[in-house]
């Protein structure tokens, strides 16, 4: 049963992979260069593994884990969109969400702890 | 000769991004879980940027992705660590499969 799952889980991983090689580009996301394209469809199935870990996760600090990483992944987001659309302000945004996503992390670690936010 | 150092660089982000959220749903236990996706994410992330930085050379918007590069490798670790402090003192107990486990002790000695 468990060799069995573990495989079920191999052939899901390898599905996805040949997914973002080989999968039709949306008309969304087509740009001048194809690499770029496959580029966001990686990162858009990481966030996705990313949000199942937070609708699943047992305990709270998992969901707190799931989301911190959510938020660095957005700022490679941003990194790649400033590429293809030729617009400086997209890693201007990537600066801001690290700086947010810092912070707001930082309270939700202080409010798991059960201490107030001044000690 | 730019965008090509700069594809190798994103490929390599790319594939550290995927295998940390993927370590993020497969490992059994809080702190795994943590150790796996911080350390990936952020090399990830920070391979993305390398790459923009490549395709980009040192223009405005090039410096600005190398401040937020310095930005996440300083906060990434320190909001990993806060999130371990706080699962353990919340009370997460770790998987049964922990061999051994220091802070207990360390806590026992403070109180």
């Amino acid at each position: 049963m468990k060799r069995l799952r573990w495989l079920l889980g191999l052939i899901l991983i390898l599905a996805l992979a040949a997914a973002i090689i080989f999968a039709p580009i949306p008309s969304m996301l087509k740009w001048q260069s194809d690499f770029l394209s496959r580029a966001f469809l990686c990162l858009l199935i990481s966030a996705i593994l990313c949000l199942y870990r937070v609708f699943r996760g047992p305990t709270a600090p998992d969901r707190a884990v799931a989301i911190d990483m959510l938020g660095i992944l957005i700022v490679g987001f941003c990194a790649i969109l400033s590429i293809p659309t030729g617009r400086d302000w997209y890693i201007d945004i990537g600066i801001a969400w690290a700086l947010q996503s810092f912070i707001g992390i930082m309270a939700l670690a202080k409010y798991l702890e059960g201490k107030d936010f001044d000690e | 000769m730019n965008s090509t150092i700069g594809m190798i660089l994103i490929t390599i982000g790319l594939v550290f991004d995927f295998f940390g959220c993927l370590g993020l749903i497969r490992f059994p236990d809080v702190y795994n879980r943590l150790q796996a996706s911080a350390k990936c994410i952020t090399l990830g992330t920070c391979g993305i940027l390398l790459g923009l930085v490549a395709f980009q050379g040192f223009t405005a918007t090039g410096i600005k992705a190398l401040l937020c590069l310095v930005f996440i490798i300083l906060t990434a670790p320190v909001s990993a660590h806060a999130l371990a402090r706080s699962a353990y003192r919340s009370g997460v107990k770790p998987w049964e499969g922990t061999i051994m486990d220091e802070y207990e002790k360390d806590i026992k000695k403070i109180r």
